[in-house]
């Protein structure tokens, strides 16, 4: 089995492992890793629940070869906030109800996070832009909406 | 889902990445953007020997307008990049079509040239390069070339390249006169393929349509170029008549299919609105500045 040596920085931290070259992003994360908050929905690029940040933009991990990371940064969920210290969208989606099963929404965050890095202050119809390639089947997105809005809210006040 | 396995190399120059395919041939498969090939490969309805991953080659990453007003987008060149570029002001179709395709996670990844090889019939870009007559550049041991719009997708997931040849580069000409057009995609909802598709294009001068491309998405086996609706363009104004003709040389030229997106009827009709709308019919046009 051909076996490649790849290092990324994940969250901040060099992780150098060994894989085959057919595993993809999502598997490295999750099974490599230990990485579980960045989950698999469709596996077939529609749903975008496994969006990880690649070198600050959104891409769907399970449509991207791990070996492809070599000698890049990736964030995934774990990497916004820790549970003691939330980020202002994890904050914004617990005070707005942002999310009832919970399986899409590493991936809005995230897509949210690269919205608000690039605009701090999107309107709703920003926010549903950028977020549409992220599919929720529980909230019918109202209050995904909100709870961005929210946080851009609280990242433009702490400025 | 796992693809089967394969040997995986990714050169730092387009050299080494020609020697690599004129080396393997079919048996090796292009990596760009991969949000087409990496779900082919995990389907395996792709099972290459080699993947010639060219994501470690800079130098294909660009898109630039030339003097002459020739836009060159290189084989890196993202959806993103165009959706937010700021050299699009004399290419209005490109500027409208780049924010239709797929959806914005997908755009991050995605590339034009990319995409047009890959020739699904579905695929946007293939109409918008044949609405406005642009040629790839192909690269391979026997040189470069350059092959017509008409000419790049030759069936359903076929291209014309040999199996030595690498993509580098799509040529969009600048307009001569005032540049006019839009893309106009009807879906389901974001990311879904196109229900219709129609890309259109006009240059004119003084208010006299020097050049006209047309071309749809969604309504045949493959890309159309309604080259009967854009000729009946040429050397006329844009007026109510003449919008009217086009519209509905286009409509006849479409071969919708009925499916679970809609009627054949239903789908020649938004081709007909589409076209009327990208002409100018109802101010839909993104006109160049």
């Amino acid at each position: 089995m051909e076996e490649r040596r790849i290092t990324v920085t994940v969250n901040g931290q060099d992780q150098t492992v060994d894989i085959e070259p057919r595993l993809l992003l999502a598997h490295l994360l999750r099974e490599g890793l230990a990485l579980t908050g960045t989950h698999i929905g469709c596996d077939t690029t529609n749903c975008g629940a496994c969006t990880v940040l690649v070198d600050g933009r959104p891409v769907k991990s399970c449509t991207m070869l791990a070996v492809q990371a070599d000698g890049h940064e990736v964030t995934t969920v774990e990497g916004l906030g820790t549970s003691s210290e939330l980020n202002p969208i994890q904050e914004g989606f617990k005070e707005e109800h942002g999310l009832q099963c919970g399986f899409c929404t590493s991936g809005m965050m995230l897509s949210a996070a690269a919205l608000l890095k690039e605009n701090p202050n999107p309107s709703e119809e920003d926010v549903r832009w950028a977020l549409s390639g992220n599919l929720c089947r529980c909230t019918g997105y109202q209050n995904i909406v909100k709870s961005v809005l929210w946080a851009a809210e609280k990242m433009r006040a702490s400025v | 889902m796992y693809p089967s396995r394969f040997h995986y190399e990714a050169p730092r120059s387009l050299d080494d990445a020609l020697d690599l395919k004129a080396a393997h041939g079919d048996d090796a498969k292009v990596l760009a953007g991969g949000q087409s090939l990496v779900p082919l490969l995990k389907l395996r309805f792709a099972s290459p020997e080699l993947l010639v991953d060219i994501n470690n080659i800079p130098a294909l990453d660009y898109h630039v307008v030339d003097a002459d007003g020739t836009l060159r987008v290189g084989a890196l060149c993202r959806h993103a990049d165009l959706e937010r570029s700021t050299l699009l002001g004399k290419h209005p179709t490109m500027a409208a079509a780049a924010p239709m395709i797929a959806d914005p996670i997908v755009r991050n990844r995605g590339t034009l040239v990319g995409s047009w090889c890959h020739a699904d019939p579905q695929g946007d870009w293939a109409s918008v390069m044949l609405a406005l007559g642009a040629v790839l550049v192909v690269d391979g041991p026997g040189g470069r070339r350059q092959i017509p719009a008409s000419q790049v997708v030759t069936g359903p997931f076929q291209n014309s390249l040999r199996p030595d040849e690498i993509a580098i580069e799509a040529r969009i000409p600048g307009a001569s006169g005032t540049a006019a057009g839009s893309y106009l995609k009807l879906e389901r909802r974001v990311g879904d393929f196109a229900t219709v598709g129609v890309a259109v294009a006009v240059d004119s001068s003084g208010g006299t349509v020097s050049r006209a491309g047309i071309a749809l998405t969604g309504v045949g086996p493959a890309n159309i170029e309604a080259t009967a609706a854009a000729q009946a363009l040429v050397g006329k104004r844009l007026d109510a008549g003449t919008i009217e003709q086009a519209a509905a040389l286009a409509a006849e030229a479409a071969q919708p299919k009925t499916d679970h997106r809609g009627s054949a009827e239903y789908k020649r009709h938004i081709v007909h609105t589409f076209v009327t709308r990208g002409l100018g019919g109802n101010g839909a046009v993104h006109a160049a500045a």
